[in-house]
């Protein structure tokens, strides 16, 4: 349904994975975004960030998503996305450009207009207009955050998603140990060195069993897809979720890899 | 040395099954980063010491030259000799040169990273001088023919079984088990080596242009007895370690052993400041410095010219998990770990190197302990990018960046095809909610389940939803 609410207008960063793998954690960034009372739109012409041309080296495959999604996101307030890694993406963008290409200034801007959902919520809304909402909600499960790495170190994401949890009835947190270790993922570097990246996720998973609890969250669709595929693939029933599942009040849909869900009979 | 970085993925492989080295890397893990993070949190103003080690780094490599000129005047004014070599084999020869004008027999050595990228001991032996390793752990790698696998714990791959061995096959002495005995032991037959010595190797950590000295830091003590007893000291070290001043050298001090093994300062930080003046009571007679490039001075001014700033602590392969799993033979020559990876292919060439700065998951959490700040995943993706103008990846990977390029830079063909991926794979899993193994995604599914997908895209279930909304 059109939002009618005269907050600020964000544009939604889907990211790749959301889309493809799991548009209910798109969903339920929406959701969150609205009850902020933004208005949320979602540009027609975005793909990826870009970021497995810019890890590959591929500068000008870069240059050219980049100058995409900078058009595609031309004229909104805030741009938000479910993932450290593809809105840390959109801030090397600037990186990209000579500073004499009519991008760059635009790179720069959208830089500085980008937000990671954890982090817009808690840094540019505040918890003021959120507590009412996130009171209401109840997950009563042991959870585990993992800190993603771009999330982390790139744009300084550690307390927000921490504090937001904080507000949801129910939820215990305990840390794992190395919570700010990489899980193995990045990006095709789990393909390229598929062995040192099983033995990365296989550190990460036994530090999540090691903390006795119920669900692993995450920020970035990346590490908990190698996290769920790991757990699942050692039988163990810890499961997996975006922490806007949580947020949003949507946990009653299936956790990351679980049994079947069918989006097109929820909707 | 040899180079084996092009079979980085089978020695990984090897490594990751191998119980002995897992193990220790276990202990290496445990170790440096938690007294490193102690180390840190004394100290409040750590951060603006990397600020300050970074802006000085910088500014040295932008006046490398003036610096190096400035230090080389001062040895020779304290009566010592600068030597450039530009080449490894230039320095080898150098080295051999100075050995022969005082008809050496053997040479003591303290530990030196830059030795091992020259090659020197196997170039020593192969012209009849025999080099004695004295830091312990480089002793152990010696009598092993062995090389070290980390920058500063060169023996971090081997336990306590392995150094008893090797010491009973070449001390003839019982066996022991008990480090303390080993020690004592290394001790004792050390000895005999540092007073029989004619010539004394060391490397340098930094070389101070202001008073001409260079200085070495270590633990052990091994290094002061291999400089100070022989006739002749040979310091063997690289462009970039000069720095201005010694109250610089200080910052640098501070920084490396915080960041090196947790310690407030190292044990012994031994400054050399030319050959033994009237009145000293002991020190060389001669003294050189070698000042080895090896592809170093070809980075100043390009987009490596930061990796220069390095100061050889070993923080960024400590908190590597790369490192971490498959340790620093993995690597296949002399630098291992993040620094390694961005070092190597400068040192050997990208086309042997290219395997190291593809192994990273750019993390990040190496440019976030390096004392110096150096952008490390910034440097390797460089790399990847002049891998990548040079067509050198993978066939496969290249063909498959370009295929998916050609459908992200165009959104109209991109839906289509992400709606048909999903829905593939969407029926692939059936009911399972994922899939045990997917054709053409081994890498992911050999080890893993890949968590099936929802079923539509949310471009897709979004527009409906819209639409659904639209109606009255």
């Amino acid at each position: 349904m059109p939002n009618r609410s005269s907050g600020p207008r964000v544009g939604l960063f889907v990211t790749c994975l959301a889309d493809m793998f799991r548009p209910s954690v798109a969903f339920a960034t929406v959701k969150l975004l609205e009850q902020a009372g933004c208005q949320v739109e979602v540009p027609e012409r975005q793909t990826c960030c870009g970021q497995p041309a810019f890890n590959s080296g591929d500068r000008k495959t870069t240059a050219d998503i980049a100058r995409q999604t900078i058009d595609a996101f031309d004229g909104y307030e805030y741009v938000v996305g479910p993932s450290g890694s593809c809105i840390g993406m959109l801030h090397y963008y600037p990186e990209v450009f000579d500073p004499s290409d009519r991008y760059y200034q635009r790179a720069l801007e959208l830089k500085n207009r980008s937000f990671e959902i954890t982090s817009f919520l808690f840094d540019v809304i505040g918890m003021d207009s959120l507590q009412e909402q996130l009171k209401q909600l109840q997950f009563n499960h042991k959870v585990t955050y993992h800190d993603s790495c771009s999330g982390l170190r790139q744009l300084g994401i550690k307390q927000q998603p921490r504090e937001l949890l904080a507000q949801v009835e129910g939820v215990e947190l305990e840390e794992m140990e190395e919570a700010e270790t990489c899980c193995g993922f990045g990006g095709t570097f789990c393909v390229k060195y598929p062995e040192i990246s099983n033995r990365m996720v296989s550190n990460k998973t036994d530090y999540i069993s090691n903390t006795g609890a119920h669900t692993v969250l995450g920020g970035d669709l990346g590490c908990l897809l190698n996290m769920a595929g790991k757990l699942k693939r050692e039988g163990k029933t810890i499961e997996a979720r975006h922490i806007v599942e949580v947020l949003a009040g949507m946990t009653d849909i299936p956790a990351i890899g679980e049994a079947d869900y069918d989006l097109a009979q929820q909707l | 040395m040899q180079i084996n970085t092009p079979f980085f993925k089978q020695r990984a492989h090897d490594a990751l099954h191998d119980a002995n080295l897992q193990k220790a890397l276990g202990n290496l893990k445990a170790g440096f980063p938690e007294k490193r993070a102690i180390a840190v949190s004394r100290m409040p103003e750590f951060e603006e010491l990397r600020n300050q080690g970074r802006d000085l780094k910088n500014h040295i490599m932008e006046h490398l030259d003036l610096y190096l000129e400035q230090f080389e005047a001062k040895v020779i004014e304290n009566g010592g000799h600068v030597h450039w070599a530009r080449t490894t084999d230039d320095a080898n020869q150098i080295i051999l040169d100075i050995c022969k004008q005082v008809d050496a027999k053997t040479v003591t050595k303290g530990k030196s990273m830059v030795t091992e990228e020259i090659g020197l001991n196997d170039f020593l032996e192969a012209n009849g001088i025999q080099p004695v390793e004295t830091d312990l752990g480089e002793y152990i790698l010696q009598l092993r023919h062995d090389h070290p696998s980390h920058i500063i714990a060169p023996a971090i791959h081997l336990n306590l079984e392995d150094v008893s061995e090797a010491f009973h096959a070449n001390h003839h002495r019982p066996k022991s088990m008990d480090p303390a005995v080993l020690m004592q032991e290394a001790r004792e037959v050390l000895r005999e080596k540092f007073v029989a010595a004619d010539v004394g190797i060391t490397g340098a950590n930094f070389c101070v242009a202001e008073s001409g000295s260079t200085i070495i830091v270590t633990n052990e003590g091994n290094g002061d007895l291999t400089q100070t007893l022989p006739k002749t000291h040979i310091v063997v070290t690289s462009i970039e370690k000069v720095v201005p001043t010694l109250e610089d050298m200080t910052l640098f001090l501070r920084l490396l052993a915080r960041s090196a093994t947790g310690q407030e300062f190292s044990v012994y930080n031994t400054l050399s400041t030319g050959p033994r003046r009237e009145g000293d009571q002991d020190g060389p007679e001669n003294f050189h410095v070698v000042l080895v490039d090896n592809g170093r001075s070809e980075m100043v001014g390009t987009e490596f010219q930061d990796m220069l700033r390095c100061i050889r602590c070993s923080a960024c392969m400590n908190h590597c998990p790369v490192y971490g799993a498959v340790g620093g033979h993995s690597y296949g020559w002399v630098y291992p770990g993040p620094m390694g990876s961005v070092l190597t292919p400068q040192m050997i060439g990208i086309e042997k190197g290219g395997m190291l700065p593809n192994a990273s998951t750019f993390c990040g959490k190496c440019e976030s302990v390096c004392p110096v700040k150096i952008p490390l995943p910034k440097l390797m993706r460089h790399w990847r990018e002049d891998e990548f103008e040079k067509h050198l990846q993978p066939k496969a990977a290249r063909y498959g960046l370009a295929g998916w390029a050609f459908l992200a830079k165009r959104p109209a063909l991109y839906k289509p095809y992400t709606r048909m991926a999903s829905w593939l794979m969407k029926t692939w899993a059936g009911k399972n909610g994922r899939i045990k193994k997917l054709p053409l995604a081994g890498g992911w599914t050999d080890w893993r389940d890949m968590p099936a997908p929802q079923g539509k895209t949310f471009m897709q279930a979004w527009k409906e939803q819209q639409k659904a909304g639209e109606q009255p």
